[in-house]
């Protein structure tokens, strides 16, 4: 049976201030979804408290996996669970090398319950699959001896982020636009990289500005979000229409969520 | 940066085990000859003038003697102690020669037959004074550390109680690395070893040293001094790691004069000791002259690691290049206080000086005071002090990639400290040290 990812009204503050209010969304394992929105809606703020950082509070609602409250959970131990995100701003760590870090994430998430301390997966069976899915995605096997995203071009972090989600092979995935500030070359790599590795075992939600990136991964489904909530749910060609028009028809539509959204723009600017 | 003077430092209220009378009987219990006893009655009487005189305030502001008692220290008599070491580096290579000394006395002395016949000298420095007084008088406390520094250094002249001595001739190069340990066992033991290596001209070696105590709860006292003489055109490599038990005071001096084109590349790690005190300079006498220096100090629980550097250009086109990164945790003090000095013919030269520390828990405290005295008006110098907290977004994304909170904080302390593991050439050092601060996180796998 596919696995299921579900949000349900779900509230988040950040210092204080509702950012979300009330998201509802369901995930299969399989389905490629599309999350659009203007800057400020509340995308980000989404991945960051589904995936537990800890400036997000969460107020109300519940994030599960298959049965499984999140909320309360660690970041590491959402991840040992199946979830994975790929950062817009990847960070860097100085000193530690791409191959011993990718070791211990992999290991921990193969082995859910492993201490600290105890073996990692062994190195010549993790060199092998590293190797191997670093000619997938036409990356230099140099890159595995460099400091984790230290002195990496944007382009490389981003390729960064889709090596980990190939290693680590999620059950979820969210793509927090890793496709912004890339040339269009850099885009159709992360593209083709993300509809390799998404199959049927991975859901994928694609947070994005852009058609590129959907191009190469077409959505079964598009979520909109206005002002803190998803206001509308379509398919492909809803995704379409917000690339070619914007986001006017959709205020139209919702204007209690489009005044909501200029309050909160004249509260940050003022 | 300054602060208010913490504690007033009053003369000491003894000289304890090291007053005349046990300077007398330490003096008998030695049969040494004459130049060694004459040598050591001249540090004597420093000691005496020093010791009756105030420590320098600005010196010892930050560093906290308070509980330190030389008197409930003793130099122990000369016996073979069985102590058994778990030494970090020693089975890890293959050594050219190893030297030990525990509590003040050597237990093993060996060295291959192939660097004795090339006239190699590596062995204890007691042993080696009776028939090398034509090698070691020139050096040994005269050059690189001298008594007249202060109390300590004084102490340590006049009560040195042995250590390691490396002699290469000249244009000698020795492959393997040597290995030096300086060990403590005994409750209440006092430990004044000395490390003098001497590079002839053109000569090359690597020395490396560690310090280490058998029992974890085992007071302890070591005043030590390291003097490295480097000849022209020669290449010194020597690693320093300090890993006694918490309950230790380890003080010290330690001094490196390069000639000219000579080369020195030192690395010291501090882990462990109660509280450490150590002055490191290196003085580039020699135009074309270089010194490289890497500092590791961890400190964890009521730790007090303290390191003056100092960087002395005295020539021309003289090269230094200084890191040092700090990792604290607890209620831990680290203090660094770092000077470049370029004297006025010394044009030309290229200094820098660096101390990066990360913080891990918000009740420890770390003072960096990097400082120039530059009288030459041409030369490029350079420094810089960094102080942090451990990235909560880093935390965060190690997390995200299945790490616990404390397994991502371990991997960001090692990788802040490959840093400056990325400068130190030998993979085994390098190695040593990676597993010696991870055993210290607690994380250890040896």
């Amino acid at each position: 049976m596919s696995s299921l990812l579900r949000i349900d009204d779900l509230h988040v503050n950040v210092e204080e201030t509702p950012i979300l209010k009330g998201v509802n969304l369901e995930i299969r394992q399989g389905e490629i979804h599309a999350l659009m929105g203007p800057n400020g809606s509340g995308k980000s703020t989404l991945a960051f408290a589904m995936m537990g950082h800890p400036k997000y509070e969460i107020t109300g609602g519940s994030i599960e996996i298959d049965g499984v409250n999140l909320v309360e959970l660690d970041p590491n131990e959402r991840a040992r669970l199946g979830l994975f995100l790929a950062f817009q701003y990847p960070v860097t760590i100085p000193g530690v090398k791409v191959a011993d870090f990718l070791r211990h994430a992999v290991t921990n998430v193969r082995n859910p319950d492993r201490k600290e301390g105890e073996n990692l997966i062994p190195m010549r069976e993790f060199r092998k699959e590293l190797r191997s899915k670093m000619e997938e995605l036409g990356m230099d096997i140099e890159f595995a001896r460099r400091y984790l995203n230290d002195g990496f071009s944007g382009g490389e972090k981003k390729r960064m982020e889709i090596l980990q989600l190939a290693m680590l092979n999620p059950k979820f995935a969210i793509l927090d636009e890793t496709d912004s500030g890339l040339d269009s070359d850099a885009v159709r790599v992360v593209s083709e990289g993300v509809a390799k590795l998404s199959g049927d075992q991975m859901g994928v939600l694609i947070i994005t500005h852009h058609e590129r990136l959907l191009e190469f991964n077409t959505p079964q489904f598009t979520h909109v979000m206005l002002a803190g909530r998803v206001v509308e749910t379509g398919d492909a060609s809803l995704a379409a229409e917000l690339h070619n028009q914007g986001y006017a028809g959709v205020r139209e539509r919702h204007p209690i969520a489009a005044a909501e959204e200029e309050k909160a723009a004249e509260h940050v600017a003022g | 940066m300054n602060s208010p003077a913490e504690s007033t430092i009053s003369a000491p209220a003894t000289s304890g085990g090291f007053d005349a009378a046990a300077f007398e009987r330490f003096l008998e219990s030695r049969d040494e000859p004459a130049w060694v006893t004459d040598l050591r009655r001249r540090a004597f009487e420093i000691y005496q003038q020093k010791a009756a005189t105030e420590l320098d305030p600005e010196e010892w502001k930050r560093v906290n003697l308070r509980g330190f008692d030389p008197a409930a220290f003793e130099i122990q008599s000369a016996g073979k102690p069985a102590a058994e070491f778990d030494t970090l580096m020693h089975d890890r290579a293959t050594f050219a020669g190893a030297v030990a000394h525990v509590d003040g006395t050597s237990t093993t002395t060996r060295v291959s037959d192939e660097l004795v016949a090339q006239g190699v000298l590596f062995g204890d420095l007691s042993e080696l004074v009776r028939d090398h007084r034509e090698i070691l008088e020139p050096h040994l406390m005269s050059g690189a550390v001298h008594p007249d520094t202060d109390r300590f250094a004084a102490l340590h002249a006049a009560f040195w109680t042995g250590g390691t001595v490396l002699y290469v001739p000249r244009n000698v190069s020795l492959e393997e690395p040597l290995h030096s340990l300086i060990g403590l066992a005994a409750p209440g033991a006092a430990e004044l070893s000395h490390t003098l290596i001497i590079l002839e001209d053109g000569a090359s070696a690597t020395l490396l040293e560690e310090t280490a105590s058998t029992a974890a709860d085992a007071p302890g006292l070591h005043i030590g001094a390291v003097e490295l003489l480097v000849g022209q055109g020669a290449n010194l490599r020597y690693v320093q790691l300090q890993n006694w038990n918490q309950q230790t005071w380890h003080f010290a001096h330690q001094g490196g004069l390069v000639q000219r084109d000579g080369k020195l590349q030192w690395t010291v790690a501090a882990l462990g000791a109660k509280l450490a005190h150590v002055h490191q300079d290196v003085v580039l006498q020699g135009r074309g002259a270089e010194a490289e220096v890497n500092g590791v100090t961890f400190a964890t629980e009521r730790q007090t690691l303290s390191y003056y550097t100092k960087q002395a250009h005295e020539a021309p086109h003289t090269r230094s290049d200084l890191l040092y990164k700090d990792v604290l945790r607890d209620r831990s003090r680290v203090i660094w206080r770092g000077m470049i000095r370029v004297e006025k013919d010394a044009q030309l030269t290229d200094g820098y000086q660096r101390n990066d520390s990360l913080v891990l828990t918000p009740t420890c405290r770390v003072d960096a005071i990097p400082g120039l005295e530059i009288e030459a008006d041409d030369v490029r110098c350079t420094h810089g002090a960094t102080a942090g907290r451990v990235d909560e977004e880093q935390i965060f994304y190690c997390m995200c990639r299945g790490m616990t909170e404390y397994e991502a904080m371990h991997m960001i302390v090692e990788g802040f400290f490959h840093g400056v593991y990325d400068r130190i050439p030998i993979e085994m050092v390098r190695e040593t040290l990676s597993q010696a601060v991870e055993k210290k996180l607690g994380i250890g796998r040896i």
